[in-house]
């Protein structure tokens, strides 16, 4: 069925492997905590290049290191991403990641500081970074259908208006466009707890939606019931969620799951940082409820926008996916409207409808798309932050 | 809806609603909206109650069911008067 959303495009960078980015990072990434200031003095002699410190990547092992390098490799895979300097303190993960990153077909060149020094690396990576620079910045925008977005969802600083308001309108823009075959991310394992039951029947048939219970389970018994020394009440909901009004964990979780609205059914489930697979349609990705983990994975496992309702004011951003911030509290919108891209107050004071917030968040999405600086990129919010499992060697 | 509702409530089986207006006082006749159906009533404000926060529509006793989208959000630890205050003093998540 055709919908007044068919034929919306969007103009784009189209990438070697025929995914859709809305930016042309050239990224200059390391493969570890001691390297990043080889990559940040790279990004300093060559503007137009983006270093994405981290605090990882030593003495990992097992499903933690497949978690850091596909976490590492998704970022740079990210089509928001034109070309990639990889750098690591040795060769072997170096060119681990280089080449997951090189299957996209985009430039991707390696270096390692061992029997070179940082001097030499950088001097090394810079001149690869350059020619990267000069080659991408030629790049061009081209119409896209906005069926080809891969848009990403997680709340923050949620209070009782991101039920209301900011998570509805979020609800209301993937029933409208997951039908025109997008690709949408929800996930927040433990933030589900008191909506579980709704969640699981959200699922496209029985048996993703027994596999997704599974996840949720193993989350709050490993890792929730395996290290709480409370009741939790000063983390989930948080000191922020409560000065909001939200008082429980289950109406915390309620507001959440708006997000994916009254008909999306999500078709499969992603481990951290991985990406869909299972064709178009909406992925629920086991993660983290805290906001720069969860757009980090998301952004690893390929979404190029994230819209990010917020009741109280939550900052985040990210290095290479612009996040779209929505709020439906006057009070927010108040003070701090410097972070706010989407204002869905009118929701509160019955001014403005669910259906209406939802074609303003496409519209923002839009042009976010075709290139408007979100409130996030606008004021420097570059939040990247892995997802550790458990402690290293 | 040429009135801006003080109070919203998402179900008509809520026996909570939230706060949607700053600086709400003690005493406001409130307009309340249930966002379902856009149906409207009204109630007295039992205290001044912060944006964001809810209120008590009936008389709620300690050990009741507190009830937001149609939906189980913890349990009442004390009794709660109609168009009082309802928060982590006087209401707790049945999971952790």
């Amino acid at each position: 069925m055709s919908t007044k959303y068919s034929n919306m495009t969007v103009k784009a960078y189209r990438r070697e492997n025929g995914r859709v980015g809305v930016r042309n990072h050239v990224v200059i990434l390391p493969v570890d905590d001691i390297s990043n200031a080889a990559c940040e003095a790279v990004a300093n002699n060559v503007k137009g290049t983006l270093a994405i410190p981290h605090a990882y990547g030593r003495l990992q092992f097992g499903e933690d290191l497949e978690l850091h390098f596909r976490t590492m490799i998704g970022t740079g895979a990210n089509p928001n991403v034109a070309a990639v300097v990889v750098i690591g303190i040795e060769p072997g993960w170096t060119k681990r990641i280089a080449d997951g990153i090189r299957e996209t077909g985009k430039p991707v060149a390696e270096f390692s500081i061992e029997q070179n020094g940082d001097f030499e690396t950088i001097r090394r990576a810079s001149w690869a970074a350059k020619d990267f620079v000069h080659k991408t910045s030629e790049y061009q925008r081209e119409e896209c259908s906005i069926s080809e977005l891969w848009v990403s969802t997680k709340c923050g600083e949620s209070d009782t208006t991101t039920g209301l308001g900011s998570c509805p309108t979020v609800g209301n823009m993937y029933d409208k466009l997951l039908p025109e075959g997008i690709t949408g991310f929800f996930g927040e394992t433990s933030e589900i707890t008191g909506a579980e039951h709704i969640c699981q029947k959200r699922a496209i048939n029985e048996e993703v939606g027994e596999r997704w219970y599974k996840m949720w389970k193993a989350y709050q018994d490993d890792v929730i019931f395996a290290h709480q020394t409370d009741d939790l009440s000063d983390s989930q909901p948080t000191k922020g969620n409560i000065e909001g009004g939200l008082t429980t964990i289950e109406e915390k979780a309620l507001g959440n799951l708006e997000k994916i609205g009254r008909t999306s059914q999500y078709i499969d489930i992603l481990e951290p940082a991985e990406a869909p697979k299972s064709g178009n349609g909406l992925y629920f990705m086991d993660s983290s409820s805290a906001a720069a983990e969860c757009v980090t994975l998301m952004a690893a496992g390929g979404a190029v926008i994230h819209t990010f309702p917020t009741g109280q004011g939550n900052v985040v951003g990210n290095p290479i996916v612009p996040v779209v911030k929505i709020t439906a509290n006057p009070r927010t919108v108040r003070t701090m409207s410097e972070h706010v891209d989407v204002d869905v107050s009118g929701i509160l004071r019955r001014e403005m409808t669910i259906d209406e917030a939802g074609d303003a968040l496409i519209e923002m999405i839009c042009r976010t798309a075709n290139g408007r600086n979100t409130a996030a990129e606008a004021l420097g919010h570059r939040e990247f932050s892995m997802t550790k499992l458990y402690r290293s060697a | 809806m040429s009135e801006i509702p003080h109070l919203l409530v998402h179900e008509h089986a809520d026996n909570v609603g939230v706060v949607v207006v700053e600086g709400l006082t003690k005493g406001t006749d409130m307009l309340c909206c249930v966002t379902h159906d856009n149906s409207t009533f009204r109630l007295t404000a039992g205290a001044d109650v912060p944006i964001g926060h809810k209120i008590a529509l009936k008389d709620l006793g300690n050990g009741d069911t507190a009830i937001k989208y149609g939906e189980d959000i913890g349990k009442i630890i004390a009794d709660i008067p109609k168009g009082a205050h309802v928060h982590t003093h006087n209401c707790k998540t049945k999971r952790w």
